[in-house]
């Protein structure tokens, strides 16, 4: 039994969890709620035995690190934060009707990590760069905040399609868009959620800024990646400050969501393969 | 005055931020996708000439320092100053203000409210929940008239200063950095191991910084993995004023040296095709010598030749070298030695240590910035901004404690600024434990 095996078990896993949220959702099968979330959570519970075994892991080939340095770490750590902050929403806004519309990136998530030819799996030793305390305290904040604005991502998709789609509809569509949550509610826990991933966002970049000063002499360096990192912070200081404008309605803050995510996920994956830049480690 | 009050409005305005802050991320996505700071030929290279002057022109070379990148800046700081300084006051009013005067008519109509009677005297009563008010973290105070009585409490007013903090962190950092860029300077150098260097060369101009000491490379490691991969580069390093070494340290990769304001990080190296040997006897003699391979070396006072006739490499990087020793006591003894490291080497009665190794030049990144901390002060506020403007709300609940006959009516009424659904739950707990409170009385 090693790591890859259970992040295996995990991604299969996560596919049955969103059968069983689509399920629930599309078909209106509320009983299966209950199973749906523990078989989620038992799934999360395998991922993180998984990621803690390929940490011990590290240390049995003498190279000793925390697994979180190259796009496969990053990509499950990225899959197992959207389900561990997902599972916590469900629980603080008794909805499992969101599942169906997040777990699926965690899902996406495993299977890209799992399915790439051109990621490596291995574990690899740090680079100098690389070796340092920040690294964890930076990678897991900025994650953390990826996560969150995935989610909230989910619920503007949400909201989008019960506005369009909403109680005026008259065809067949209505009872599956009638089991989604009032406007009103999905607005407010975006709003909430987006507010949870903007803190940790920016506890991401200042502890990437202070560990950049440490390593490289300038905690700012306009490099491509802190660069994105900016303009993803942008968006979301941007969608905060537009509900205090009058005329910015819950669409449009649906809309800003799943910008901002489009920005997360360039920042996240586009740079890397995209653009050059001191921020390379993450390309394979 | 009706002008400058519509001026200040706007830079008072949110549509101004929104708009500030939609312009810095579109024109920030320029710089990432067109490369910043490259020679002028790279452009042309590229882009063509007449692009590539259409780009010096605006400045899109070059353009987070570029006058119209700063000046939105410059607006957006405006804009934060600004907007503070037009709505403090009402959030300094909101926070200060003596909330026993409101007024019982204005209290009924509060978001939250819940009734309760008891047969006690309103004083007792005020008494009574003043005391388990206490307890659950709500500090009362009271006003007595002859209507009634009235106690008022409050939480967290001063998260209302939350969002004026984060708006005053931005500032900082921008001071910081302003600061950092004038008062500070960044550049680098390539330094040989045995040299020393008391100037380093900026990125940007062409004329040396001087240091105001001296640094020397005493010596520069470099170490593999076992898959070729780079796993360390050390430089030891000593500084030195008017010739003495006053601090000596090993710098790698993600732990620099700190000296008088300037900071020297390991950034690279750079090998050469030079070796440095080092050769000592037991009796405390002993030489440092720099050569090139398959020349021969002497040490004339020991009478001992020596020099490297054969060597292993992976591209530029020595790993093992092929020494040729000798000394007037016998035939010249060859030997492998692992480059970097010593060997023992026994002629006749004297047995010498021996080393050798690839000479680097080890590059290090040298900067200094006056401002870094108060870019940290900066960060730090923004955090505790953020926290206090998302995760605390100002609430206040009136107790209005009135008689009627002979039996006293109780209104328990709150409100908050945010967290409506959160208060909510919270106030029902606290009309529960009154209630219960009321019927133990």
């Amino acid at each position: 039994m090693d790591s890859s095996t259970l992040l295996g078990v995990t991604t299969f896993a996560y596919l049955f969890s969103t059968i069983l949220y689509t399920v629930i959702f599309i078909f209106k099968f509320p009983r299966l709620g209950k199973f749906a979330t523990w078989f989620t959570a038992l799934a999360l519970v395998v991922q993180t035995i998984g990621i803690g075994l390929r940490w011990y892991e590290s240390y049995q080939m003498g190279i000793g690190r925390a697994p979180l340095t190259n796009m496969y770490e990053s990509v499950i750590f990225f899959a197992w934060t959207i389900i561990a902050l997902y599972l916590f929403i469900e629980y603080k806004f008794k909805s499992r009707i969101i599942g169906a519309f997040t777990v699926p990136i965690a899902f996406l998530a495993m299977a890209y990590a799992s399915l790439d030819g051109t990621i490596t799996k291995g574990i690899t030793p740090l680079v100098p760069a690389l070796q340092s305390n920040w690294l964890i305290a930076h990678v897991v904040t900025c994650f953390i905040g990826y996560a969150a604005f995935s989610i909230a991502a989910g619920l503007g998709l949400m909201y989008l399609i019960k506005n369009r789609f909403g109680p005026s509809s008259t065809d067949k569509q209505d009872g599956i868009i009638a089991s989604l949550p009032p406007l009103k509610v999905i607005d407010s826990i975006t709003h909430n959620v987006m507010i949870f991933g903007f803190i940790w966002l920016t506890i991401g970049i200042i502890t990437g800024a202070i560990w950049a000063n440490s390593a490289w002499g300038t905690y700012w360096s306009w490099d491509p990646k802190e660069t994105w990192s900016l303009i993803t912070w942008f968006v979301y200081a941007i969608t905060l400050h537009a509900r205090f404008t009058r005329g910015w309605s819950g669409t449009r803050i649906a809309w800003l969501s799943i910008l901002g995510f489009i920005s997360v996920i360039f920042t996240y994956y586009g740079v890397n393969f995209l653009l050059a830049g001191l921020h390379s480690y993450g390309s394979s | 005055m009706k002008s400058s009050s519509s001026l200040w409005n706007f830079f008072a305005s949110v549509k101004l931020a929104l708009f500030t802050l939609c312009s810095l991320a579109l024109t920030s996505i320029i710089g990432t996708i067109i490369p910043q700071n490259q020679a002028e030929q790279v452009y042309i290279d590229a882009y063509g000439t007449k692009t590539a002057t259409f780009f010096q022109l605006l400045d899109i070379t070059n353009m987070y320092t570029s006058w119209w990148f700063l000046s939105l800046l410059g607006i957006l700081s405006a804009n934060l100053i600004v907007c503070s300084l037009d709505r403090f006051p009402r959030a300094w009013e909101q926070i200060t203000r003596d909330n026993l005067k409101l007024s019982p008519a204005r209290i009924a109509k509060l978001r939250h409210a819940a009734s309760f009677t008891s047969p006690e005297t309103p004083e007792k009563i005020a008494g009574s929940l003043k005391n388990l008010l206490g307890d659950k973290g709500w500090e009362t105070v009271q006003s007595t008239g002859a209507e009634m009585v009235l106690l008022f409490s409050q939480k967290q007013r001063w998260s209302r200063v939350g969002v004026y903090i984060v708006h005053l962190s931005i500032l900082v950092v921008f001071v910081g950095a302003i600061y950092g860029s004038i008062g500070g300077f960044r550049g680098s150098i390539m330094l040989p191991e045995l040299e020393s260097s008391g100037v380093i060369y900026p990125y940007e101009q062409q004329k040396s910084i001087d240091l105001g000491f001296t640094v020397r490379c005493d010596r520069f490691d470099l170490e593999f993995y076992d898959n070729g991969m780079p796993k360390e580069y050390r430089s030891q390093l000593s500084i030195l004023e008017n010739g003495t070494v006053v601090l000596q340290k090993d710098i790698e990769v993600n732990d620099p040296l700190r000296y008088k304001g300037i900071t020297l990080y390991q950034a690279s190296y750079q090998p050469y095709r030079n070796f440095i040997f080092t050769l000592s006897k037991e009796n405390g003699a002993s030489i440092i010598r720099t050569g090139e391979f398959q020349k021969e070396l002497q040490w004339q006072e020991a009478n001992v030749r020596f020099g490297i006739i054969n060597l292993e490499s992976l591209r530029d990087n020595v790993s093992r070298i092929k020494i040729w020793f000798s000394d007037p006591t016998g035939p010249p003894t060859q030997f492998w030695l692992k480059a970097g490291e010593q060997a023992e080497v026994t002629r006749g009665k004297t047995t010498y240590v021996f080393s050798a190794k690839q000479r680097y030049a080890t590059g290090l990144q040298v900067a200094k910035d006056p401002g870094v901390w108060i870019v940290y002060l900066g960060f730090g506020l923004l955090i505790l901004g953020l926290y206090m403007a998302f995760f605390m709300s100002h609430r206040r609940i009136w107790l209005v404690i009135t008689q009627q006959d002979n039996r006293t009516n109780i209104t328990l009424s709150g409100t908050t600024n945010k967290n409506a659904t959160g208060f909510a739950v919270q106030f029902k707990q606290l009309a529960e434990t009154i209630e219960g409170h009321l019927l133990q009385q």
